[in-house]
């Protein structure tokens, strides 16, 4: 699960990570108030109104402004409010806005250079340990800091029987260039990092940039914090902060019939049982000379009511052009998955496109029987090669 | 020989006399495996499925001479059931619970690396040798006994590549699930190297998954020291980037992640590598031949 970059912030101001000071608004006004409260607490004009949507590149899209006064908070605050903001991470329709974060300005000319760096908390797969990754070169997208200079790419490993050690957090602000009170600083915030990065189960925090102020300050500017879903049952706090505005409504949907859906851009849906099977599934509609138009996980209940839902959720797209359902029946029996697609296919009554039906593993004969005699226009399949042709032949 | 698995394991079940432990149990049982009994703390001393249920793993350990563990606890408990098992001396912990926290299984993996024991999943179908025993939820009768050794990110998926290889009248030697999850305890390559020095094994199948570098660790190893034929799918050609698509590990991170990218190292490395899922079987026997 994502977070805003606000709640993610407010999480970090928990474990006493320094950040970029911000308030929330919903409107113009609130907006204005909020930088009424910033100026009066740090004294400055100067302000950043950031949109807060779950995607990165906001800035190039014209989601991220400096305001020069209170009033001019408001003028932005009210054309980012209620805008589509397209960013490379979004798609063309865009995100709409609906919060904005009113923050600090922490660019202030001073005793030393502002600098900006890169840290981020993940898990590194082949070791299964978390990494600390981090990097001189922040406030770029670090994909292409990775690709052009990997040498500016440096790793701190954790051991999870202690955690990340004093000695890390040294490593990392010498790799960082700092030195005096910013050295000292990095000590400080480091340990928080990670402490927050446990104690929510996350399994991404990205800061991008982490900040050296012209004081030598360390703070957290940006924050992209991300939680491991199989972890939210013990973290209600967390699990809280869910934007549904932020999720496609067709997969929350398709979560209440525990269906993992995912839409794709293609021409032909897809009903499959199990993540593998589907992602293969997908596979051999691309060979077959079609596009898958989704992922569809009926995961082990594949009966007439999940079927239902699924092809409910997959004729919305009226780009779909036919369906293949793809069953492989191990502990569930085809027979019964064969009479759950005649009853949702003569519930929903018309659907207006071609069903191929693939139904494999115990009783898969049966089956077979069952939608040939159904007397609908249903094309039936056992093995997975004529299932692929069966696809080819409804798209010519 | 056969891997991991064979007619004298002795297996217990934790997560017994929950619905998914019983259920699967029985289907154990009914296909031959020797299962002697099943860990449910606070229900030690009591009979399920007419076999002893104990309070814990180094009870049943003691009084089964149980080797092999299979566990269907949910997931909040599931890691601590997995610590328990190896501390009890389990030599085979194969973990089918799907849903475990990853910071809870960064913690197993570091707990486990100095512990005399293999972990198998979590998040995976189990292991089938096949006429001999069958740990884990996968169907029984798919299956046939055979040469064929066969290595899995996903279920059903690995159901359908049994199939078409016991269509064709091949069998299978040992087929392991080594689990969807960003953390596994055996990778594809440890699952390789079973299976590439095991002398009933006369081909193996690798079943892989966008996400990841496990396929292509196991690549670079099988260009090195291949014995036998190796054939390769990769899942997810169509998948989009950044969409996690099904299992917490079938992730598109980077370049080197995608199917694309594993296939081609895959084939650089002498790997038969399968563009369509339904040609799985058929690309077998012809590397047989």
């Amino acid at each position: 699960m994502n977070l805003h970059e606000y709640q993610g912030k407010s999480i970090l101001k928990s474990y006493n990570v320094h950040i970029q000071e911000g308030i929330l608004a919903e409107t113009p006004d609130q907006a204005i108030l909020a930088a009424e409260q910033l100026k009066e607490k740090y004294g400055s004009d100067f302000f950043v109104i950031k949109a807060q949507i779950h995607a990165g590149g906001r800035g190039k899209g014209g989601g991220v402004k400096l305001a020069r006064s209170v009033k001019e908070v408001g003028e932005i605050a009210d054309k980012i409010l209620g805008m589509q903001l397209v960013t490379p991470q979004t798609g063309s329709e865009g995100k709409r806005v609906r919060k904005v974060l009113v923050t600090q300005d922490v660019y202030y000319p001073g005793e030393s250079e502002t600098r900006e760096f890169y840290i981020s908390i993940l898990l590194d797969r082949n070791s299964g340990r978390y990494v600390v990754m981090y990097s001189p070169e922040g406030g770029m997208d670090i994909e292409a800091v990775a690709e052009k200079t990997p040498h500016l790419i440096f790793k701190e490993f954790i051991d999870p029987a202690v955690g990340l050690l004093p000695f890390q957090s040294r490593q990392i602000a010498f790799n960082l260039g700092l030195s005096g009170a910013a050295f000292k600083d990095m000590q400080k915030f480091m340990p928080g990092l990670y402490k927050a990065f446990l104690g929510t189960d996350a399994q991404l925090i990205e800061i991008n940039p982490v900040l050296k102020t012209s004081d030598n300050k360390i703070l957290a500017v940006d924050c992209k914090f991300s939680i491991d879903d199989s972890a939210l049952f013990r973290q209600p706090d967390i699990a809280s902060m869910r934007d549904i505005f932020e999720e496609d409504s067709t997969e929350i949907e398709a979560g209440k019939f525990n269906l993992n859906f995912i839409k794709l851009d293609g021409n032909v849906g897809c009903m499959v049982n199990g993540a593998g099977l589907a992602m293969a599934t997908m596979d051999l509609i691309k060979l077959s000379g079609g596009d898958p138009a989704n992922f569809l996980d009926v995961g082990g209940a594949a009966n007439a009511e999940t079927v239902e839902a699924g092809f409910r959720i997959i004729m919305r797209d009226p780009s779909v052009k036919a369906i293949l359902i793809n069953i492989f029946g191990g502990i569930v029996r085809c027979d019964r998955v064969a009479n759950g697609v005649v009853e949702a296919c003569k519930s929903i009554g018309d659907l207006s496109v071609p069903v191929i039906v693939r139904l494999q593993g115990t009783n898969a004969e049966e089956a077979k029987v069952i939608i040939d005699n159904s007397g609908l226009e249903v094309f039936s399949a056992i093995s997975f090669e004529d299932a692929a042709n069966r696809v080819k032949e409804v798209l010519n | 020989m056969s891997v991991l698995l064979n007619k004298d394991s002795k297996i217990i079940v934790q997560g017994f006399t929950g619905s998914e432990g019983t259920f699967h149990a029985q289907q154990m049982i009914e296909y031959g495996s020797d299962i002697v009994g099943g860990v449910t703390p606070g229900k030690g001393g009591q009979r399920h499925l007419g076999l002893p249920v104990f309070n814990s793993v180094s009870d049943a350990v003691k009084k089964t001479s149980a080797d092999v563990s299979v566990i269907f606890v949910p997931p909040p408990f599931a890691a601590d059931a997995i610590m328990e098992a190896a501390d009890a001396g389990i030599k085979l912990i194969i973990t089918i619970t799907e849903g475990i926290p990853v910071s809870d299984m960064v913690k197993v993996k570091d707990y486990l690396k100095d512990k005399d024991c293999r972990l198998i999943g979590p998040n995976c179908p189990g292991i089938i040798t096949p006429d001999e025993a069958k740990v884990g939820i996968m169907p029984g009768f798919i299956h046939k006994k055979g040469g064929v050794g066969i290595i899995s990110r996903s279920g059903t998926l690995t159901y359908e590549a049994v199939d078409q290889v016991s269509r064709l009248g091949l069998g299978q030697s040992t087929c392991i699930g080594i689990g969807g999850d960003p953390i596994v305890g055996t990778t594809t390559l440890d699952a390789v190297k079973l299976m590439m020095s095991d002398d009933e094994t006369e081909a193996i199948i690798i079943i892989g998954e966008i996400g990841g570098n496990m396929e292509t660790d196991a690549a670079y190893w099988i260009k090195e020291n291949r014995t036998k034929p190796v054939i390769g799918f990769i899942a997810g050609q169509t998948a989009p980037k950044g969409r996690r698509m099904g299992h917490a590990g079938a992730i598109i991170g980077g370049k080197a992640d995608t199917a694309e990218a594993k296939m081609a190292i895959m084939k650089e490395c002498g790997i038969h590598v399968v563009e369509s899922p339904a040609d799985i079987g058929k690309t077998v026997a012809e590397a047989l031949k």
